[in-house]
């Protein structure tokens, strides 16, 4: 079988907002292929999870999606409703975000976990499915107690790891992960991630791993991939775009997240002023403009698309180049 | 310390069933007028059962809960004015915001509750927004919560506590669901609010360096009791408790570049 293969071309999505279209995302082109996973980080409101959910056309009704949406070769975007019910959860799997209400309350964890088993798996049994997903909640960590429970009997990082067994549970050959470790604390985000990359270098999965957080992917992601207002900003090998970041966005992320003990951070919170542009209203030119440190007039009338800048390296500035 | 505005004094919670958990055992705890106190934690150390003990909503099995030193009495008017001046700040604004109702009505949602006349809700409800950075009001008022950033949502659920202007913020997990430059931006917002209201803040997070950017004091949970407890430089330069030093270690440590196969 050939290697696992996502990839986004040209990739538009528009909601269908009360007071007119939303562009969620704008012109997105990425690649995932398995054993190297790919980080997809910005703030909330960038697009990021809309891309998650539109790998599986999980966007709501009236949504506007161009450009493909491409598993090994197939493409998602116009797909027949048998085929994508077919491929959700067995062909790509999400690891949902916020999994406080992504679980159902009222039943236990375990038939939630067996739940994509009985739909994937013709002539599987109750039990069968029951069996197979209690193994999986056992691979992920999780105590030998936890099956029998109800959502609200988990903590935050145990819900999340139930929901990682639940992606995993059918052997997807793609795993998007949705800010997996967002509400869960900094020892557990550890082990979450650990998992999440050996579970996908060992099953030669296609591992997408979206995160507001830039230093956790950081540390399990081979290229990283910035999203600003919809569009990717600045893509390139992990190691050389944080250690040189070449957008001032992405500088400002790294900037954002200080050591514990660095006398110069105490009472001194270094974010970026201002809030991401409301998708409805974009700002003239480059959407990050209003807020960035380097602006200049031109900024302002050219919204710059990504351009080559640099070995395997991709940034969307008029101005690319270390901070100042 | 003066007497503190809001304490938990021995506070026990056990929660039964099958396989009954003390969720918290003998913490004590004060917070102090205009002080931003950092409570972390790993999941389910208790961080939130403490929560709801100090806001009134869950009853210690042993144990008291003061405000202003005196014990936090449990009748429905008592109750009632505590909730005023102890606001909650939940940690899924996702969850807490009501979809079908435009921000005008989560901020003054409070204010209804508790009876403010009606009058004035206008203005508090502008003025509160304003105060979290979501201006101008007349973009953010009809808005639905869908229609904003999980970044504004936070800050309308923020406006929705500071409109009844409390005397103590309980903030669960402000930060986790916002990326570092927003993170930054409400803990500077935090900052401000302690400036100009002299407001209390109880920040409960799991992010240490949250908690170095912006509070006093810090304490420790640790499977239902409290490690440690002291002013942040302290606390996180000379570690005593060994969760302490986990936490520690676990937020300033690089994960490692492969992924370790078992």
């Amino acid at each position: 079988m050939t290697a696992a293969d996502l990839r986004l071309q040209d990739l538009s999505v528009t909601y269908r907002g009360a007071r007119g279209p939303v562009p969620a995302v704008r012109s997105v082109t990425l690649a995932i292929a398995a054993g190297a996973p790919v980080g997809l980080a910005g703030e909330s409101g960038s697009g990021k999870s809309t891309i998650a959910h539109a790998v599986l056309r999980l966007l709501p009704p009236g949504t506007e999606l161009t450009g493909q949406i491409l598993l090994d070769g197939e493409d998602v975007v116009t797909m027949g409703w048998g085929r994508l019910r077919a491929v959700r959860w067995a062909g790509a799997a999400i690891v949902f975000q916020g999994a406080l209400h992504a679980l159902n309350p009222i039943r236990r964890v375990v038939d939630q976990v067996a739940e994509p088993v009985l739909i994937h798996s013709a002539g599987t049994t109750h039990r069968q499915a029951r069996d197979r997903a209690a193994e999986m909640l056992s691979r992920v960590g999780l105590p030998a107690g936890t099956s029998a429970r109800y959502p609200h009997q988990l903590s935050g990082g145990q819900r999340q790891l139930a929901l990682i067994a639940m992606a995993m549970v059918c052997s997807p050959r793609f795993v998007i992960a949705d800010e997996p470790t967002s509400a869960v604390d900094t020892v557990t985000r550890a082990r979450v991630v650990r998992l999440l990359t050996a579970t996908a270098a060992e099953q030669d999965i296609g591992l997408l791993l979206i995160s507001h957080d830039l230093t956790l992917l950081t540390t399990a992601c081979t290229r990283l991939a910035v999203m600003y207002a919809g569009r990717v900003i600045e893509h390139g090998p992990t190691a050389d775009l944080a250690s040189a970041p070449r957008h001032p966005y992405t500088a400002a992320l790294l900037a954002a997240a200080p050591a514990v003990g660095d006398p110069a951070a105490r009472y001194r919170p270094r974010g970026l002023p201002g809030d991401p542009p409301d998708p409805t209203a974009l700002p003239p030119g480059c959407a990050f403009q209003p807020r960035c440190p380097r602006a200049t007039a031109a900024c302002a009338t050219t919204d710059v698309e990504l351009r080559a800048d640099g070995p395997a390296r991709r940034t969307a500035c008029l101005h690319p180049g270390p901070a100042t | 310390m003066t007497t503190p505005v809001l304490s938990a004094h021995d506070l026990t919670v056990r929660f039964g069933g099958q396989q009954p958990v003390d969720a918290l055992r003998d913490v004590t705890l004060e917070l102090g007028a205009g002080e931003i106190l950092a409570l972390v934690g790993g999941s389910g150390s208790g961080k939130t059962t403490l929560a709801r003990c100090l806001l009134g909503l869950l009853r210690p099995d042993a144990g008291e809960v003061r405000v202003d030193g005196r014990p936090l009495g449990y009748g429905a008017a008592r109750l009632r004015g505590h909730r005023r001046q102890v606001q909650l700040v939940p940690q899924d604004p996702a969850g807490s915001l009501n979809p079908r109702h435009p921000v005008a009505w989560a901020v003054a949602e409070g204010l209804n509750i508790h009876r403010f006349p009606r009058a004035g809700l206008p203005d508090r409800v502008a003025a509160a927004l304003a105060e979290v950075g979501l201006s101008p009001p007349g973009r953010f008022l009809p808005a639905r919560p869908r229609e904003l950033s999980i970044g504004q949502q936070q800050r309308v659920a923020l406006a929705a506590a500071l409109a009844l202007a409390p005397r103590v913020l309980v903030a669960d997990e402000p930060l986790s669901a916002l990326d570092p430059p927003a993170r930054a931006d409400t803990l500077a917002l935090l900052l401000r609010l302690r400036a100009i209201r002299a407001l209390s803040v109880l920040l409960i997070t799991h992010d240490l360096a949250a908690a170095w950017q912006a509070a006093d004091r810090l304490a420790v949970l640790h499977h239902g009791t409290l490690a440690e407890s002291g002013p942040v430089e302290s606390v996180l330069r000379s570690p005593r408790h060994p969760a302490t030093r986990a936490l520690l270690a676990a937020a300033t440590r690089p994960l490692p570049r492969r992924p370790q196969l078992p």
